[in-house]
């Protein structure tokens, strides 16, 4: 389809002004960032550095950053590992029940989190019994990311087939060793594309999370929620979240390139 | 291999069936909190560890702010290394606590009663935190914080719900309570108001004074007719609303950008408020406040820990420290040695508490004492309160 | 032969065993989890609670259902919040399918790369400060006030589809412009050549294609809209939403049978959602 000039124009002229207005409130919560007024009144009265200080040196934030790397990291890697082992499962046999594991890996996402999160609670206290903390928060969070994984894994294995695998075992490599040294290289970029939005949803979730912790366990979210109540530290968030999506700038680019590299060809 | 495919789904649905009615039996049982338990008699040594719930600001360590720190002394005086937890309101306290993993609670007067009544809290005794002598006597043993004549907690700190108004916007200043019910039309979209069923408290004070004949005698004491009356005005209000608050950083936006003109709203609020063009008034008719009771759970796993932190919290400067940050009059007598702000919060002076309706927690035993008829309790009046925001 | 080997062998051969044991971890993990909690949160939609003390009586009931399908209040809420997702979910398509078309079929590879980065990294800035920042923007005197010279449409609900449509863009972007990118750049060619215009082309070719994609991406921004509570706590206003309804049930009232009750209600309309949109093949589109 070969489109007109105007045609391509309107369309980027319509890419470029919606990303302005996705910008916008990122632009303005940097200007919070260096704005003199502690409750983020605009326009900013004044322009000071102070907070990009205070921020870095703020035990309470580098510790709730750190508590909510180290869940966002667990809960990736079962993610990974889980939505693996079912989108190998369900991408090469048909068997009873498919689709109802189909809808089930998809139902932590598709339900609305206040309902995965007050579920979870009831479960976690009274019928299992345990101490809501890092695991449940871990265990939940590894819960609705299985489905990041699982889309991303099942779609790459739909486009490569399974030839390379036959041809594999007809060479007589067993199970083991084809699914490490054929199956897993293809699957890479797709574990990493979907890996690193499970680590963004699972970085960034407050509503099952503020069911799912215990005491003393802090994420970032939660600091931040609790932090937007305090006088004297809503600038500060608005630091956090500046640098919050400058870092990103990186694994989404490493993600990009590698997923390019490998992309079918049109 | 041949298995009857048709009786596969009804095999794996009898056993769904009978996991789940398994499972659900054994969950969702009532947990042990029956009786809040006994107060100390005596203090044994301190376990090296205490674990607070509270409201954000109340139990700093300097991991916010390096400037603002209480805990380290108290942890570097007893050996209780602190852990703490904040809340956003009454109601997350209340569920947190059922947990069971808190020693020590910060309630404000809406939940202390319910954890009284559901055995999350146990009694104090007094006797065993020597700077209890040191606190205001108007505070100790009121409705919100002991029952039956026995004490259930220290009291922190007290503030007052004022009318808050824009001075460019609001003229004359207002002196009554009117302008944010009958008369709310006049500002209609830019009235505020607090999110929570104890704000019904605050419409009942109001009808104390324009409708005697309603009865109310103590505003967390309704009976049916009198919460109706309650609700009906609440539902006119709410056609006028702009928006509710919860977290005291959105009023203060509010004011400052011009969103809300007038409303309910605390003495820290009108103070971080940056534009200059706001004013407060304790209004003719009186008004609902708050006062904050550190109560001790039931179950603690270090009950001696957590009364030397309700010891700690409640001595002079730190109780000075912890209630100047969070903007509130303090609860010890000595505190405004350490504070040079105890005027504007009014601390220690009796007549201004007086007015003042602390929150408390409305129970079906009335609280105005009516053995007559039975009072609307707290869940009734939080329906009552979704039904007004509609 | 060795264990391992021998062990491989009768994997290779045997489909249901190597089934089984690939499903057995991650199945046990839902089953266990997620399953068995959402069984017992229904379960407990039947039960009441004693206000005084505020524990859970295991007495059967259907009170609380019939109170949550016949109350007005719910009822009216519930309308609201079905409303506020479709049109959160309209408006995100709407505006995702220039952008995702663009990044797919228009822009070079390098530009592609660039605007995927652009899409994908607010995603990163927490949730909670863009609602944040949407606020002090749709305020008084805040900058949609001086684009629009006075005419901010200040918190309400209008506010809160906004800035709802504004958070869950990225969601309904990728899914969308993955779908595109399935699209063969031979196939839209091809309809050129035998004389189809533009619209034709769009109209018959790519948008059949593209439909489990749009549907999957209308999941994301429709779930996440019927159990949200917090940014219409602030941007919209005195307005409350069904997740509102739920939140304040569980924390305030401490009514966790009625709390379940009313989070029946986005359960039973994603169940009808999701069986709806099956057969369009949009759950493997994700």
């Amino acid at each position: 389809m070969r489109l007109s000039t105007p045609a391509r124009v309107i369309l980027g002229a319509v890419t470029a002004l919606v990303l302005a207005v996705v910008y916008l409130p990122l632009l303005v919560v940097l200007a919070n960032s260096f704005s003199t007024s502690r409750n983020l009144a605009w326009p900013p009265p004044g322009l000071t550095l102070e907070w990009w200080g205070r921020a870095f040196r703020s035990q309470g934030a580098l510790d709730a950053l750190l508590t909510s790397v180290q869940i966002a990291l667990a809960a990736t890697a079962v993610a990974l590992v889980l939505g693996t082992l079912i989108s190998l499962a369900l991408q090469r046999q048909a068997f009873f029940g498919r689709d109802a594991v189909s809808l089930l890996v998809i139902l932590p996402i598709a339900l609305p989190g206040i309902v995965t999160g007050i579920a979870l609670n009831n479960a976690f206290r009274t019928i299992l019994d345990v101490r809501l903390g890092i695991a449940t928060i871990i265990v939940a969070h590894a819960t609705f990311c299985i489905v990041t994984v699982f889309n991303n894994v099942l779609a790459r294995l739909r486009r490569t087939g399974t030839n390379l695998e036959e041809a594999s075992a007809d060479l007589g490599a067993g199970v083991w060793t084809t699914f490490r040294l054929v199956t897993f290289p293809q699957l890479r970029s797709a574990l990493f594309a979907g890996g690193l939005l499970a680590f963004a949803l699972s970085f960034d979730e407050i509503i099952v999370t503020t069911f799912t912790t215990g005491s003393g366990v802090t994420t970032l979210p939660i600091w931040i929620l609790d932090n937007l109540f305090r006088p004297n530290q809503a600038p500060i968030v608005s630091v956090i979240a500046v640098v919050l999506v400058v870092i990103s700038i990186l694994p989404i680019s490493i993600a990009q390139r590698i997923g390019g590299a490998e992309q079918v060809t049109k | 291999m041949n298995h009857n495919t048709a009786r596969r789904p009804a095999l794996l649905a009898g056993l769904a069936i009978a996991s789940v009615a398994l499972l659900s039996a054994c969950g969702t049982s009532a947990p042990s909190g029956s009786g809040g338990g006994e107060a100390l008699d005596e203090l044994g040594d301190t376990e090296g560890a205490v674990s607070i719930l509270a409201w954000p600001g109340y139990v700093e360590d300097g991991s916010n702010d390096p400037d603002v720190d209480w805990v380290s002394a108290f942890e570097d005086d007893t050996g209780c290394e602190v852990t703490s937890k904040t809340y956003g309101t009454s109601d997350e306290a209340f569920s947190l606590m059922k947990t069971g993993d808190y020693d020590v609670v910060a309630a404000s007067g809406d939940a202390s009663l319910r954890l009284v009544a559901a055995g999350d809290v146990a009694p104090v005794n007094t006797d065993l935190i020597p700077n209890y002598d040191g606190i205001y006597d108007f505070l100790k043993m009121q409705s919100w914080n002991s029952v039956d004549g026995v004490s259930y907690g220290i009291p922190h700190g007290y503030g007052v719900n004022l009318l808050m108004y824009n001075t460019d916007v609001v003229t004359p200043a207002p002196t009554s309570w009117s302008v944010v019910f009958d008369g709310s039309s006049t500002y209609a979209g830019k009235v505020t108001a607090y999110d929570s069923p104890i704000y019904i408290a605050d419409a009942a004070v109001y009808l104390m004074a324009t409708q005697p004949d309603l009865g109310i005698e103590n505003p967390y004491a309704l009976d049916e007719t009198q919460l109706a009356a309650a609700v009906d005005l609440l539902k006119q209000q709410r056609e006028n609303i702009g928006e509710y608050w919860s977290d005291y950083l959105k009023e203060i936006q509010a004011f400052e950008s011009g969103d809300s003109v007038i409303g309910t709203t605390w003495q820290v609020i009108q103070n971080s408020v940056t534009t200059g063009n706001t004013a407060v008034v304790l209004p003719d008719e009186g008004s609902t406040g708050w006062s904050d009771t550190w109560m001790i759970a039931s179950e603690a796993e270090h009950p001696n820990c957590a009364y030397a932190w309700l010891d700690y919290i409640a001595s002079p400067e730190a109780n000075a420290q912890a209630t100047a940050f969070f903007g509130e009059a303090p609860s010890n007598q000595a505190a405004c040695d350490f504070r040079d702000d105890c005027e504007a919060y009014h601390a220690g002076d009796e007549e201004y508490a007086s007015q003042v309706w602390y929150w408390s927690t409305p129970i079906a035993d009335c609280l105005d004492g009516r053995t007559d008829v039975t009072c609307t309790d707290y869940s009734a009046w939080t329906t009552a309160w979704s039904e007004i925001k509609g | 032969m060795t264990a391992a080997r021998r062990a491989s062998a009768y994997l290779t051969t045997h489909a249901r065993t190597r089934l089984a044991l690939l499903l057995a971890a991650p199945l046990t993990w839902l089953v266990l989890v997620y399953v068995v909690a959402l069984a017992a949160l229904l379960v407990t939609a039947l039960w009441t609670v004693d206000s005084f003390t505020g524990e859970i009586t295991q007495t059967w009931t259907l009170d609380n259902i019939v109170t949550v399908v016949t109350g007005a209040l719910y009822q009216a809420v519930t309308l609201r919040t079905i409303a506020v997702a479709l049109l959160v979910t309209v408006i995100d398509i709407a505006v995702a399918l220039p952008i995702a078309f663009f990044m797919a079929k228009v822009a070079s590879p390098r530009l592609q790369r660039v605007l995927v980065v652009a899409v994908l990294m607010p995603l990163w800035a927490s949730y909670l400060v863009k609602a944040y920042a949407w606020r002090s923007v749709l305020a008084e005197g805040g900058v949609a006030d001086w684009a629009t010279g006075g005419n901010s449409p200040g918190f309400g609900l209008p506010a809160t589809i906004m800035t709802l449509a504004y958070l869950w863009l990225p969601y309904v972007i990728l899914p969308i412009y993955a779908g595109l990118e399935r699209v063969p750049d031979s196939l839209l060619e091809a309809s050129s050549d035998l004389g189809a215009p533009t619209a034709q082309t769009l109209r018959l070719i790519v948008l059949p294609m593209l439909w489990p994609a749009i549907i999957a991406g209308s999941i994301f921004s429709f779930s996440l809209s019927l159990g949200d509570y917090i940014t219409v706590n602030i941007v919209g206003g005195a307005n409350q939403l069904l997740g509102n309804l739920v939140y304040t049930n569980v924390g305030a009232a401490n009514n966790l049978p009625l709390a379940a009750a009313i989070a029946l209600v986005p359960i039973v309309i994603m169940f009808v959602y999701l069986g709806a949109v099956r057969r369009t093949g949009a759950l493997e589109n994700l």
